[in-house]
């Protein structure tokens, strides 16, 4: 902080001298005794640090802590000690991870975990546009708020409804019954054959992909239509009659008016879809995988819930889950980077 | 030239209507064939022969489902969690955001990272997992032999809310606070007479997204509740599922009704509170999504 002299001096008009600046006494007396200050503003203010109080517990005990847990990666696991006390192990695991014996299967859950949001960038990411431009060419209200409410309704199920729902609709064949009602449906238009739709989808690694993506966009696509039909609206109506006095037809305004209009929104939902690629919801996937499927289902997360809580390599899966979220943790802070220097929205 | 343009809107027109009336009748479809599926008979849904209607309308299924304890139990171990979830989570993040959103808070700027951190990073599933068994010591060696408080208390804050909270509140003029003040008000009753009332939809909203998530929470109940008598309604309705479609444990089954009425059944009655409290609350949905669009 550059000072000047007029900071430490003040003229006092009425006795004709020059005195030193009380303010600036002050300021200095800060800087000379920070934390003295630090307390004794904490202490006149107190009310408002101990309503910082649950929040600050709760997130150490329950947020951090967990972080602190993850030392366990680099140690030799051991039922009794805490873990700083653990002895260190290096990089084994990691070293095991990415070309040991458990390099096939980790190589595969990252590869899936990819796969699985980059299909849902391609396939996912478009339809909420696509059904916001639809709700927008429905001019009666009635009709356009039923669609939504409609369409909003399936993001109220929980996963596990919604999986259930999926798992019974398209389940295999047994002596006594037949198959879900999808499958059966997919085999009278010819799509699949009867064999796979007695077998049950959900037990054939090809649809897995497919299966997530669709139920994925049936269960989020009306919900997330609500950004971009809000970007739509806010367009003025003054540009859609300018655009006709030049003489633009629909397609010609859609294209010169709503999409630059919605144009910011795409881009900062698609700047936060690309940094959240690694970072997929476990519990779908948990609930919907079995062991038919795991070439094409498991994520790095149920790698880690299947190997650590199931299978007591604890060390192995903090490992696996570490690396995935520390390059999701880069992914995401670039991600926001790229937003905040291409328009002034960021996330965080 | 004229009427060239006005083909091109009609047909424009007509596929927005088509394709919006098919992906909303998709949405509803699974949710009507489950009723039908619910209520119809065993060879009718073994068979497939349900497709949008009911067959052999029976209500066994439903009647099964109602005598079972167990799942009146979860239903009210879920009613406890989301009840007193929602209302730790608010108290916890309404006081920590009415403090983040004080500009004369000391070390704002790093309170807030504490906070946003967590959203960049997490430690993954099982360092949490250690992290909550720890803490059930904890709570057992205190007294609390119940797991459901150790769910209640540990789990579902989420720095996401804390933050459309506190942009809430930021939002509030600091003149209101100011004549509070002036009129004799302490901390506590500018947040409980000014902060709260004036952002009461924001509020509507995160209470909805706490809610929303303890009523739909299933894995670490799972994980974390050993009482299968503590479990909640998601954890019932996976455990049905699982038990309902293994072919070894169904082979004796023989009912007026399918075993798979019983999924049926179950999800239905899981769904319907939401649908009755849906319509009051799809604004407050809809209101939180537009607000995502934070900055600090």
């Amino acid at each position: 902080m550059a000072t000047k002299a007029a900071d430490f001096l003040i003229y006092d008009a009425q006795a004709g001298v020059y005195r030193e600046n009380p303010e600036q006494i002050v300021r200095d007396d800060v800087e000379k005794h920070y934390w003295k200050h630090v307390c004794l503003t904490i202490l006149k203010d107190w009310r408002l640090y101990v309503m910082l109080v649950p929040m600050l517990l709760v997130f150490l005990f329950w947020r951090y802590l967990p972080m602190y847990e993850l030392l366990g990666c680099f140690k030799v696991p051991d039922e009794v000690k805490p873990v700083a006390e653990q002895y260190f192990s290096g990089f084994s695991y990691f070293k095991s991870l990415l070309a040991g014996t458990d390099a096939t299967e980790f190589w595969r859950a990252l590869r899936n975990t990819f796969l699985l949001s980059f299909y849902g960038l391609c396939f996912g990411f478009p339809m909420p546009i696509i059904l916001a431009l639809f709700f927008n060419e429905i001019r009666s209200n009635i009709v356009r708020s039923t669609c939504q409410v409609l369409t909003y309704l399936p993001k109220f199920m929980s996963t596990v409804v919604m999986t259930s729902l999926v798992t019974m609709l398209v389940k295999q064949g047994a002596l006594t019954s037949g198959y879900g009602i999808i499958s059966q449906a997919l085999e009278a238009l010819g799509i699949i054959s009867q064999d796979v739709a007695y077998k049950g989808l959900l037990n054939n690694p090809d649809f897995f992909r497919v299966i997530y993506q669709v139920s994925g966009i049936w269960e989020g696509a009306g919900y997330d239509s609500i950004v971009y039909f809000a970007a739509i609206i806010a367009i003025s109506p003054t540009s859609y009659e300018a655009a006709q006095i030049d003489g633009a037809g629909k397609m010609s305004q859609m294209r010169y008016v709503v999409l630059p209009g919605i144009l910011s929104t795409v881009v900062i939902m698609l700047i936060t879809r690309i940094g959240a690629l690694l970072n997929i919801g476990y519990e779908k996937v948990l609930l919907l995988y079995n062991t038919n499927t795991y070439v094409t289902a498991d994520v790095v997360s149920t790698f880690a819930q299947r190997k650590g809580i199931e299978g007591g390599q604890k060390g192995l899966a903090s490992a696996a889950e570490m690396m995935n979220n520390v390059i999701s943790m880069l992914l995401v802070i670039s991600a926001n980077t790229i937003a905040r220097k291409a328009s002034d929205t960021s996330l965080y | 030239m004229k009427r060239k343009l006005e083909i091109s809107e009609r047909i424009f027109k007509v596929i927005s209507y088509t394709f919006l009336c098919l992906f909303a009748l998709a949405c509803l479809y699974p949710f009507l064939y489950a009723v039908s599926a619910a209520i119809s008979g065993a060879h009718a849904v073994d068979y497939c022969e349900v497709v949008l209607f009911p067959k052999d309308i029976q209500f066994d299924a439903f009647a099964k489902m109602f005598n079972d304890n167990m799942f009146w139990n979860s239903y009210s171990n879920t009613l406890f969690l989301t009840f007193y979830g929602t209302v730790w989570a608010l108290f916890v993040a309404i006081l920590g955001a009415y403090a983040l959103s004080k500009k004369r808070l000391l070390f704002r700027r790093a309170f807030n990272f504490f906070l946003v951190f967590t959203m960049l990073f997490s430690a993954g599933l099982v360092p949490q997992y250690l992290n909550y068994l720890a803490t059930k010591d904890v709570f057992n060696a205190v007294g609390i032999t119940d797991d459901k408080w150790l769910v209640v208390i540990a789990m579902g804050m989420a720095a996401m809310n804390i933050i459309l909270l506190r942009n809430a509140f930021e939002g509030v003029p600091s003149e209101i606070e100011e004549a509070a003040i002036v009129d004799g008000a302490t901390e506590f009753q500018v947040l409980r007479k000014v902060y709260i009332p004036m952002c009461k939809s924001t509020i509507a909203t995160v209470t909805l997204f706490f809610a929303l998530s303890r009523w739909n929470g299933y894995f670490w109940a799972r994980q974390m509740i050993s009482n299968s008598n503590e479990h909640p309604l998601q954890v019932f309705i996976r455990l049905r599922l699982e038990q309902y479609t293994d072919p070894e444990q169904m082979a004796g089954w023989n009912e007026v009704f399918s075993s798979d009425s019983v999924i049926y059944a179950l999800i239905v009655c899981s769904i319907v509170p939401i649908l009755i409290i849906y319509p009051f609350i799809q604004k407050y949905f809809a209101k939180g999504v537009n607000a995502g669009g934070v900055k600090e």
